[in-house]
């Protein structure tokens, strides 16, 4: 019967996939519980900050330089049919830091930063570095993920700001400099619709939930790898797929709370 | 403790990006120019608001001189109320009129005072008397077309 | 009072998914001896060493070491009896992302408040007994196999435990590694005055350090004895895992159908 196989098989996936929601859950606050030693000893967590943030740096500044010219670009094309060329800095601000900011830097952070450490945690695991850590009795959810956990949680929404900022600054550069907007209208414009708590914090809530769940996953695909090469390969794959789907459903959903009646 | 240069990354990635957080709040969005604690609420009735919303900017004379807070249906006269807060550092007469009007064609609407000549000035819960509703394109069209037919019967 | 023995090992028995790995094992490791278990390649004896070290339960029996029930203890005094003991990973499992001298300081900063002048000396003499103090700045990848394996002895020795367990330390190192290796395990015994346990297929290297043997097939164990018994024994399983015989009790092929149908299939 292939038609009761494949529900067979379907099911058996599902029940599979849920079952990973639940560990991963499981993980999360494992590690939640286990975050003193993270903040006791403050510089276990600088070093993560480093490899997470310092290192994406470079990526989210020049990423975030050329979305914002490109928005800069496109805007100018479109509004230039209304005769509202004034309102380029509303639409390239309001752009950036509602929307592309947090979820486009946060989609570069999964395949940075994430992949990284779901490559690093699973190699550990693979030459027995973190069985060799629990035999010396020292918790590696402690000592290894807990710190990763909180760099990565602090530095996302920074990241995500830096983006923004730089973006803002590419649309200007494209804007203002390149076709010639007036600039006092870009920045006056800008400033009178962009809030700051209903735009700007609710982008950087939205950079701290994205932050939060590419390193829960990123962590927590990279413990739960198989302890071999295809095993850890598969598993950093598995980390840009998911974290990144979880990005854009989730900005949906936080779009719909945060923006609605507007 | 030893300072090494990994701090020293880490801590330029911080300042940094609060350095842009900062540069957010105050270059992009508007905490830098509107500050609600030096303000004063007034509030006025409009037949109409047409498209005006919550937070749309109040000007005088072109210059930016608060926002709009809230706005509801009045059950008693069913008017909508509109609630302002203005900066303390713009007194207007009492007599001031607000006008709901469109920045452009299809711009945003705000509010505009036409300034009176009162020697009294508003005060914090005061209500603006002299109000002009907003401008329904729909009724605008309505009227032209009823005015155009009632010429082609003469 | 402490028995004669620091590990007792009684009627141990273990299954992975009803699949049984253990059966009956029983052990004594008396204090200050090299013990080692030898065996083919998934005979069980990692399997072993892991309920040593309280990774894994029982099914039936127990493993006690120092008069204490491992599987019956609760996290922090399992914690606690691991801090008492060591562990050698087949390859080294140094942490990657941390200097030779972090590797080593590791224990000390984790369980002890040593001041870090001292940690510095302790680190220091550690590497110096295995005769890699130069290498205390390299990251481990810098290393080769055997200093790997030698760095990593010395993070095992680090807080000096009473019982060390080495999971294949000879394995994938050239000839000179391997005696150097061997001759570590030994003194570093003997120095510390602690009881080691060496898991390992090098029947040449370990007969030549250990003070006595357990042979393990299929999670039993077949024979034990001193490395001159075991040298001198003539039972048949023994004999070709010493002399590396190619057939014998432990069979070239691995179980197949009729050799003649198979190929006729591909036809």
């Amino acid at each position: 019967m292939p038609v009761a196989k494949n529900l067979r098989s379907i099911g058996r996936r599902v029940v599979s996939a849920v079952w990973r929601v639940g560990l991963a859950t499981r993980f999360f606050l494992l590690t939640l519980a286990y975050s003193g030693t993270s903040f006791r000893r403050f510089h276990l967590t600088i070093k993560e900050l480093f490899s997470t943030g310092v290192m994406s740096l470079i990526i989210i500044i020049v990423a975030g330089l050329f979305v914002g010219m490109v928005l800069g670009l496109q805007g100018y094309e479109t509004l230039k049919r209304y005769g509202s060329e004034s309102a380029l800095g509303v639409m390239v601000a309001l752009g950036l830091v509602r929307e592309l900011g947090p979820v486009v830097a946060a989609l570069l952070f999964a395949s940075r930063a994430g992949s990284a450490m779901t490559a690093e945690i699973g190699l550990m695991k693979a030459t027995e570095q973190i069985t060799a850590m629990e035999m010396m009795a020292v918790n590696p959810i402690a000592r290894i993920v807990a710190p990763r956990f909180w760099a990565g949680v602090i530095s996302m929404p920074l990241l995500a700001a830096m983006f923004s900022a730089v973006g803002v600054f590419g649309g200007y550069f494209v804007g203002v400099i390149q076709i010639g907007v007036d600039e006092g209208s870009f920045w006056s414009q800008m400033q009178a619709a962009v809030d700051f708590r209903e735009d700007i914090l609710n982008g950087v809530i939205k950079s701290f939930v994205f932050g939060t769940v590419v390193t829960v996953i990123a962590l927590f695909e990279g413990y739960d790898a198989p302890p071999t090469a295809e095993g850890v390969s598969g598993a950093t794959t598995r980390t840009v797929v998911t974290s990144s789907l979880a990005i854009l459903m989730l900005d949906f959903i936080l779009t719909a709370i945060m923006f609605r009646g507007n | 403790m030893e300072r090494t240069t990994l701090d020293l990354w880490v801590g330029i990635f911080v300042v940094g990006g609060i350095a842009a957080l900062v540069m957010l709040a105050m270059k992009v969005g508007n905490l830098g120019t509107y500050n609600v604690s030096e303000a004063y609420q007034v509030h006025a009735y409009f037949s109409n608001i047409g498209g005006l919303k919550p937070k749309a900017s109040i000007k005088s004379a072109g210059v930016l001189v608060g926002r709009v807070t809230d706005i509801s249906l009045d059950m008693e006269r069913y008017e909508a109320r509109v609630t302002m807060s203005l900066d303390k550092r713009y007194q207007f007469p009492k007599d001031t009129a607000a006008k709901i009007l469109t920045s452009g064609l299809l711009g945003e609407q705000y509010i505009g005072f036409d300034v009176g000549g009162d020697e009294a000035m508003l005060k914090n819960g005061d209500e603006l008397k002299m109000t002009q509703s907003a401008v329904v394109l729909e009724d605008l069209i309505g009227k032209f077309i009823y005015s155009k037919a009632e010429g082609s019967t003469n | 009072m402490p028995s004669k023995s620091l590990v007792e090992i009684r009627d141990l028995n273990f299954a992975y998914d009803k699949r049984p790995v253990l059966e009956g094992i029983n052990m004594d490791f008396p204090r200050g001896k090299l013990i080692a278990i030898m065996g083919l390649s998934g005979c069980g004896k990692t399997t072993l060493l892991r309920h040593i070290g309280g990774a894994l339960k029982p099914t039936k029996g127990y493993v006690k070491v120092d008069g204490q029930i491992i599987h019956e203890l609760d996290q922090s005094g399992l914690y606690a009896m691991r801090r008492k003991m060591g562990m050698l990973f087949q390859f080294g499992a140094l942490f990657t992302d941390m200097s030779v001298y972090d590797n080593v300081a590791f224990q000390m900063r984790e369980h002890t408040d040593l001041p870090e002048e001292l940690i510095h000396d302790l680190v220091l003499m550690k590497l110096h007994a295995v005769g890699l103090r130069g290498t205390h700045s390299l990251m481990p990848s810098e290393l080769s196999g055997g200093m790997a394996r030698r760095v990593a002895l010395a993070r095992t020795v680090a807080l000096d435990p009473m019982l060390i367990m080495y999971d294949e330390p000879f394995a994938g190192l050239d000839p000179i590694s391997l005696t150097v290796v061997g001759d570590l395990i030994r003194r570093l015994n003997n120095a510390l005055g602690a009881t080691s346990v060496v898991v390992t297929h090098d029947v040449q290297e370990s007969l030549k350090i250990v003070d006595y043997v357990y042979f393990m097939a299929n999670g039993v164990i077949v024979a034990e004895g001193t490395p001159d018994e075991i040298r001198s024994s003539e039972r048949d399983f023994v004999r070709q895992f010493v002399h590396g015989e190619m057939d014998g009790p432990v069979p070239f092929h691995y179980p197949g159908g009729d050799y003649r149908q198979d190929l006729a299939l591909g036809v």
